[in-house]
């Protein structure tokens, strides 16, 4: 190999850490939040931060943001805003108790009818901010009034509650160990491990099929050590999670809506006209790209996945509050800017908004263990948010 | 006679390129200067350098203004010694006054609260000197580009200048509108005020240019008096070989009919008037049709409303593609129709400028590099990069931004994109605009070999030259109606004017 050679290798690995500075610089904040509670908590309270039942705890408190993130992505890659989502949550989780509790439907019928009526709540404000061209602000900011106010109406300013064990496992409930009840949960274990697995596998089928078509790749050692880190991770959180009650069910529904979003917005068609919408919305309707249908689409999509939250959140608090789902939208919001997606649209990765609102969730659950009050966790969260989109639109600065 | 401005061995790199590379530049008071210099060459990155966008200390040379050297640290403080640079991208803000988009940021003041009588007075003044006469409280979107760039020159003259830096001037305007602005030029002259003029049109450096610096490749190849300039000269230069022909020659070769359009009518989208009145034409197998006309004759109205009818509305009219009824309702269609429509504001309408090359090129038609709507990111790559080797796009790799690239390369990306739909029939909206001698040269190149693939070109230009150069035959339109129609022998400059004119006001 020449010096030329060797030198352009070089910038290759530079270039290549740079291009995926923001990606990797939000994993390692999220490590480096993680071990600053894990140090601090063991020193201030002697509780481990990791402990399985905390880990749990964390999977179960975040669940319905990261759920809802993940249609704020697509809503916010095509340039819109959806302010509706925590009322739209509270609204649909009111409707599901009063489908369970009042009127005695089974669960299998109550979540996909309230999944069908949180599509058509999305649809309906998509259907203005579409076709009609109303900014989405003000469409959904009269949402999440409308919606908040028909919470109130519905409950009549009232908690509905209690749940049926089949409806309350949605959020509370655990995938059972086929191997009989001993720890480690075995079939935890063996899930976890599968997951791993199936990563790595899919990192070296897309490796191989670059090279096929004679695209550059990563560099390898690159490629393994962050799989490397990656399953290590997994592979801890899944022995944690086996010393307790093994995997929420809440955190496998997650887990698949999180790969089939990935899948979607890297992968498929549909998905990248979204991305090529929010890039220049005029340059992709003369590509032939049909627009206002992809608004409204992402919209009546962020409406079922507000639903989905909205039932979880229920699940969880065994009742149907007027006040559930309050300030949803801005954790959601925020996950999705701190997970690295532009303001403009046009740009934001499903895995970012991930790590996006565990940044969030870990320093929710991290702060309240701390006995930080409700005071200065909202400071702490408002200059972290602002700090990631600072450290954003820095890195754009130094890449022009 | 000391020079007003001397800049010496300026060079400038940013990561991974050197761009500019000992360049020398003196500008001798009084005069105009024009730099030509292909895209990419250099030209604004040196004016940047010069007013202070790129400050002191990030590049390397000396400057001298005025005889003594000087380090600006940003815009402000070389506009405080009297050297304005006007960009090609017009800093005015539409919804504002003429009178305050001229003081905006200067504005006459005492204490913060503007004196709207003195402000309003001075525009007029200024307005005068420009030869305007547009009441100072009109607000600037109500005027055209060609006024707007000369309320653009006299606010730099609000500003007191001495060294005025005008960046392509005269691309979005049309004949008339630029002749304007190059008088004005020579009498800004006149009165003393010295003039760098970056602009690709030749004819109009000839007719401005004191003398001529030409850049290359970041680094100053000559610099020509009056006496020298010539089109020929100016080009070798520039491109650093000659170019015997600046068409490419092709022997025609047409065949049937492969498109036909009778009787296309569109109104305005907001105004009750007809923008196209009842337009017919056809294009054939391997040929290249000109539609010449003014700007605001309605020829990207035609080409937008034909093109899934992104323009207008109440649409009537017929349109064939190869002797069938082609269904143009949406642009999804007209792409499926066999047609494809190259925008005259690739910025704007053409690309998406953050996205990397390959995922522009793909955007029309992802089901070519999707296997049931699951992209291949291998294929796409694969499909960009020939692309990139069929049309010399110069990039470092197809997964560069498209922003980074020079005018004339964007171009190429997004002829890419539409070769990709596999189209019959192109229409090309102004395809050279704001790109360079050496890839225009490319992009006629291009346009010869689409039509000697069976295709059909439909090209729209307000270059008179170009069609005469490249076209078959030419449709003149003016006021919404084709007004002649020309073959390649009967065209000329002169012909396509007359019928122009003589077509002039009678449009009902």
């Amino acid at each position: 190999m020449t010096t030329a050679e060797t030198e352009t290798k070089k910038r290759g690995l530079g270039a290549h850490l740079g291009g995926h500075l923001q990606q990797n610089g939000m994993v390692l904040a999220l490590l480096a939040i993680v071990l600053f509670f894990l140090v601090v908590v063991r020193a201030s309270q002697g509780v481990d931060f990791l402990s399985a039942q905390n880990i749990t705890n964390l999977f179960l408190q975040n669940s319905y943001v990261i759920i809802m993130a993940l249609g704020m992505l697509l809503v916010i890659v095509s340039g819109h805003i959806d302010l509706s989502v925590g009322s739209v949550a509270a609204f649909t989780g009111a409707v599901s108790a009063v489908l369970t509790v009042r009127w005695g439907w089974p669960f299998w019928a109550v979540i996909p009818a309230t999944l069908v009526m949180g599509g058509l709540i999305g649809a309906a404000q998509g259907y203005w901010i579409a076709f009609w061209r109303i900014p989405s602000f003000i469409v959904t900011l009269a949402g999440m009034l409308v919606f908040r106010g028909l919470t109130l109406w519905l409950l009549q300013g009232q908690n509905i509650g209690p749940f049926p064990k089949a409806f309350q496992s949605l959020s509370t409930g655990f995938i059972p160990d086929l191997f009989g009840p001993d720890k480690p949960n075995l079939t935890a274990l063996l899930m976890v491990g599968l997951a791993a697995l199936a990563i790595v596998w899919a990192g070296v089928r897309g490796r191989r099929q670059d090279a096929a078509f004679g695209v550059e790749p990563e560099p390898a050692g690159l490629f393994w050590a962050r799989n490397l880190i990656v399953v290590a991770a997994l592979m801890f959180v899944g022995w944690k999670l086996a010393q307790f009650r093994g995997l929420p069910n809440v955190l496998i529904v997650m887990s698949v809506l999180i790969v089939l979003y990935s899948f979607f917005t890297e992968q498929t068609t549909t998905g990248r006209r979204i991305y090529a919408l929010g890039g220049n919305e005029k340059a992709a309707r003369l590509s032939g790209i049909k627009t206002d249908r992809l608004v409204f689409l992402t919209f009546a999509n962020m409406g079922v996945l507000a639903a989905l939250a909205g039932m979880i959140v229920t699940a969880r608090l065994n009742s149907a509050t007027p006040k559930a789902g309050t300030g949803f939208e801005l954790d959601v919001i925020a996950a999705v800017f701190i997970g690295g997606a532009s303001m403009s649209g046009g740009s934001g990765r499903i895995i970012g908004v991930v790590v996006g609102a565990l940044i969030m969730g870990v320093m929710n659950n991290g702060m309240s263990i701390m006995g930080i009050g409700i005071d200065y966790q909202q400071v702490i969260k408002g200059l972290v948010l602002l700090a990631a989109v600072i450290f954003d639109v820095y890195n754009r600065n130094k890449q022009l | 006679m000391t020079a007003i401005l001397e800049m010496r061995g300026i060079g400038k790199s940013f990561p991974g390129v050197r761009a500019l590379d000992q360049v020398n530049l003196t500008i001798a008071p009084g005069e105009i200067h024009a730099i030509c210099g292909e895209n990419g060459a250099g030209k604004s990155t040196l004016m940047k350098v010069l007013s202070g966008v790129y400050p002191h200390g990030s590049y390397d040379g000396d400057i001298l203004y005025e005889g003594r050297p000087v380090a600006f640290r940003d815009i402000r403080d070389s506009e405080r010694q009297g050297i304005i640079i006007i960009h090609q991208e017009l800093a005015l803000v539409p919804q504002l006054s003429v009178a305050e988009n001229m003081f905006l940021g200067n504005e006459v003041a005492s204490r913060g609260v503007i004196d709207w009588n003195r402000t309003w007075a001075r525009t007029r003044d200024l307005l005068a000197k420009v030869g305007l006469t547009e009441a100072p409280t009109t607000p600037v979107e109500k005027l055209g580009v060609g006024k707007q760039q000369l309320i653009e020159i006299a606010k730099a003259l609000a500003k007191d200048v001495r060294l005025l830096i005008l960046d392509e001037p005269t691309a979005a305007l049309q004949e008339n509108d630029s002749a304007k602005l190059l008088d004005l030029m020579l009498e800004l002259k006149a009165q003393g005020v010295t003039q760098i003029i970056i602009s690709h049109k030749l004819n109009e450096i000839r007719r401005v240019a004191d003398r001529v610096t030409v850049i290359r490749d970041g680094s100053t190849v000559s610099t020509l008096d009056r006496a020298e300039i010539t089109e020929e000269r100016i080009i070798r230069d520039m491109v650093g070989r000659d170019l015997a022909h600046r068409y490419p020659d092709r022997v025609p070769d047409i065949g049937e009919v492969l498109m036909r359009v009778r009787d296309w009518t569109v109104w305005h989208p907001d105004q009750p008037r007809k923008v196209i009145d009842g337009v017919s034409f056809h294009v054939r197998r391997g040929e290249i049709l000109g539609i010449a006309g003014l700007m605001g004759s309605g020829r990207t109205e035609l080409a937008m409303s034909l093109f899934g009818r992104s323009y207008g509305r109440d649409i009537t009219g017929q349109a064939e593609l190869a002797g069938r009824p082609a269904d143009l309702s949406d642009v999804s269609r007209a792409i499926a129709a066999g047609l494809a429509y190259v925008t005259e504001d690739r910025k704007a309408l053409g690309l998406i400028l953050e996205e990397p090359i390959q995922r522009n090129i793909s955007l029309a038609n992802l089901a070519g590099v999707a296997v049931n709507g699951i992209l291949s990111a291998g294929r796409e790559q694969a499909v960009a990069e020939r692309y990139r080797r069929d049309l010399r796009i110069r990039t470092p790799g197809v997964n560069q931004r498209v922003m980074n690239l020079s005018g004339g390369n964007q171009q190429k990306v997004v002829l890419a994109k539409w070769l990709f739909t596999d189209p019959q029939v192109l229409i090309l909206d102004e395809p050279t605009r704001g790109i360079d001698v050496g890839a225009k040269f490319e992009i006629y190149a291009l346009m010869n070999e689409l039509v000697a693939q069976g295709r059909g070109v439909v090209m729209i230009s307000s270059e008179m030259p170009e069609l005469l150069g490249m076209c078959d035959r030419i449709h003149v339109m003016n006021e919404g109606r084709f007004v002649g129609e020309l073959t390649r022998a009967e065209a000329s400059q002169e012909r396509i004017m007359a019928l122009i004119l003589q077509s002039e006001g009678k449009a009902a």
